[in-house]
């Protein structure tokens, strides 16, 4: 297996990052020693990451990230009333999600997604990677729900980790 | 007179969290079964820590030793953890067939039956 000096330059920053907010203090020699492990630790755990991360649309993924941060505050406040009103009213329900996605962190990711945003947990996914099973709080109409899936997560998803 | 209005904010958020992770948890109870328990926990408690770790991240960087970030990172391991388990609770229960007010998916019995066709001896 070659040795190569970055394996993944973009965990290298993240775990930077994660080891300066772990110490919560943020002066040089800490900064160092976080460049470091970032480096490090990429190498000595190669074989845990078989592909390698490549993130096509920076700017889609911020944009994403931004979405997903308002899509959970709804979700929380969705899910929260359905609880208050009672579950008498509520009509659970499951879905099949058909994927495009291919990439196992793209994958992970919606499955992710999916359970952080309203009224939907990812409950299932088959052995071929081709569908993914979502239970639904209040499920009216289940194709919109898909359709929906699929159009606001799966689709900026692929933009940003595997264009054709 | 600045330090009572940051009490209060302080105290509003503190207050949030808890309404918050309370009806998370009553979910648990009021939901009617396995699957819908599963939404209360991902979801409604997310916001409650949410506001807790902002309380704590205000306080703490104005109060303490200077700026308190690490608050960052539980929100993070939360996100990251929270719809996992979710994910292998559900798949577990499923593949027990345990109970649902919704009907189960016919994909799942299609597959898991295939599967045990093409490798009988276990």
């Amino acid at each position: 297996m070659k040795l190569r000096l970055l394996p993944h330059p973009i965990l290298t920053p993240v775990l930077t990052l994660i080891w300066i907010l772990l110490s919560n203090s943020f002066d040089p020699g800490n900064l160092l020693l976080g460049l470091l492990l970032g480096w490090a630790i990429p190498i000595f755990t190669l074989r845990f990451w078989p592909e390698r991360i490549r993130i096509h649309r920076p700017l889609t993924l911020l944009r994403f990230i931004a979405m997903l941060l308002h899509d959970i505050l709804t979700a929380n406040l969705t899910v929260a009333w359905l609880i208050l009103r009672g579950p008498r009213r509520v009509a659970p329900g499951f879905v099949v999600v058909p994927l495009d996605l291919r990439s196992d962190l793209g994958i992970s990711l919606l499955a992710n997604t999916i359970s952080l945003t309203p009224g939907t947990v990812s409950a299932w996914l088959d052995p071929e990677r081709r569908n993914l099973v979502v239970h639904g709080l209040n499920v009216r109409n289940p194709e919109a729900l898909v359709e929906s899936i699929k159009q606001r997560y799966e689709t900026p998803l692929l933009e940003i980790f595997e264009p054709c | 007179m600045a330090d009572s209005v940051l009490d209060i904010l302080l105290a509003v958020l503190i207050l949030l969290g808890g309404l918050f992770t309370f009806i998370g948890s009553l979910g648990l109870v009021r939901l009617r079964d396995f699957y819908s328990r599963l939404h209360g926990p991902t979801k409604a408690t997310t916001l409650g820590v949410g506001s807790l770790l902002i309380a704590s991240m205000v306080h703490f960087s104005l109060r303490g030793e200077g700026l308190s970030l690490h608050e960052l990172l539980v929100t993070f391991f939360l996100f990251i953890t929270a719809p996992v388990s979710a994910h292998l609770l559900s798949k577990a229960a499923l593949h027990l067939r345990v109970q649902s007010v919704a009907k189960m998916p016919a994909i799942i019995e299609e597959v898991e039956e295939a599967s045990t066709r093409t490798e009988p001896h276990r």
